[in-house]
């Protein structure tokens, strides 16, 4: 399907952009940016194979030597940082968020959008995520956890956020949940 | 939209990628295996002197790559500092400095088009699986026009949003404006591609 693809590829344009314009960045480890909000998107508006699709191409376009992640990095380089494993991450985490709007159609937009937000760009993210810090840092997976800990509060709100723009974006063009066609 | 390949032209240029990727992955791996804080200087040297033979410009800008890894690198100083922890702490942070470092270089000193073609052919043999390489590079073709479009309407957003409101900063509010163009667009270029014949295999 052709409009399958220009959709993906739409969505891991917008997952880009989301984090090239400038966003807040705390002084910590992984840059806090809207990426992740454009990773959550893609699984809720899309559905889980395709949201997949579009983290992937993002991921593939990453490795090729493209400055498409949060502050222009990219690179093979960053598949050697601590934070691989939430890069690699995004496409579970999309396609985890597909699958649960895909199976809450009887909730609310809101709600099912923001629960699967949550459990994709949350739960199912932060999985591969404190991995790859403790691989990487070389620290046990609790120590790794800690690390993560302070992202968890913006990550509850951007997924709160995801579910009020599908809510928005399903009033606005009723064909636009994907997930739920 | 710009690539991560370097202006500056190096001997390292000249090598396809095919090498230079499996040369990353063989030096990664050993040094991976390295665990004593003297033997890890030579990592951090080799990747050092890499940079330095092609030019000290060339060596600055591969310097400004290495610095998203300021946050961890503090992190593992105070871990190792209050642990006295001190040799185990040196390796990791010459382990990650020098990993990185090697993976930036291949990524500055290969285009592009070089890489997309290497990735084309590996994954050729895939097309028994359903894959199809043309739709792959029409999806690349169509991030790549459509981020920094996308990019500046962001910024026209934010620009328009610090016009009307007292905060200066603008939020999530223009993602929603921001994802309805977007949307729109996507419809504009599947009539468009229609209109061509549909994206080819």
């Amino acid at each position: 399907m052709d409009r399958d693809l220009i959709m993906i590829a739409l969505f891991a344009a917008l997952i880009a952009a989301l984090g090239l314009i400038p966003s807040v960045t705390l002084i910590s480890g992984v840059p806090i940016s809207a990426q992740s909000l454009g990773v959550m998107l893609s699984g809720v508006i899309l559905g889980a194979r395709r949201g997949a699709l579009a983290a992937a191409l993002i991921v593939f376009m990453v490795a090729l030597g493209l400055p498409l992640l949060a502050g222009g990095r990219g690179g093979i380089g960053v598949f050697a940082g601590p934070s691989v494993g939430f890069l690699l991450g995004w496409i579970p985490a999309a396609f985890a968020a597909g699958w649960v709007m895909e199976r809450t159609r009887r909730l609310p937009v809101f709600a099912a959008g923001a629960l699967a937000a949550f459990l994709g760009g949350i739960v199912v993210l932060y999985i591969p995520g404190i991995i790859g810090m403790a691989l990487i840092l070389k620290k046990s997976l609790l120590e790794a956890t800690g690390f993560a800990l302070p992202f968890i509060p913006g990550d509850i709100l951007k997924a709160v956020v995801a579910g009020a723009l599908a809510t928005a974006l399903h009033k606005a063009r009723a064909d636009v949940l994907m997930s739920r066609a | 939209m710009l690539s991560l390949t370097s202006e500056i032209r190096t001997p390292l240029h000249a090598i396809g990628p095919g090498p230079k990727l499996a040369a990353l992955a063989i030096a990664s791996v050993a040094i991976f295996s390295i665990a004593s804080p003297a033997l890890m200087l030579l990592p951090v040297a080799v990747s050092a002197a890499l940079y330095l033979s092609c030019g000290r410009r060339f060596a600055r800008a591969g310097l400004r790559s290495l610095r998203p890894l300021w946050p961890f690198l503090l992190l593992l100083g105070l871990w190792h500092g209050l642990t006295q922890d001190w040799a185990n702490g040196a390796t990791l942070a010459g382990r990650l400095l020098s990993t990185v470092a090697l993976a930036n270089l291949v990524t500055m000193t290969t285009r592009l088009e070089d890489m997309i073609a290497l990735c084309t052919r590996a994954l050729a043999p895939l097309r028994v699986l359903g894959l199809k390489p043309g739709r792959i590079a029409f999806a690349i073709g169509l991030v790549l026009r459509l981020t920094p479009t996308l990019l500046d309407r962001g910024r026209q957003l934010g620009l328009a949003w610090r016009a009307r409101a007292r905060r200066r900063r603008p939020g999530w509010q223009i993602v929603l404006p921001l994802c309805l163009t977007a949307l729109d667009d996507a419809d504009h270029i599947a009539d468009a591609v229609k209109a061509r014949g549909g994206i080819p295999d």
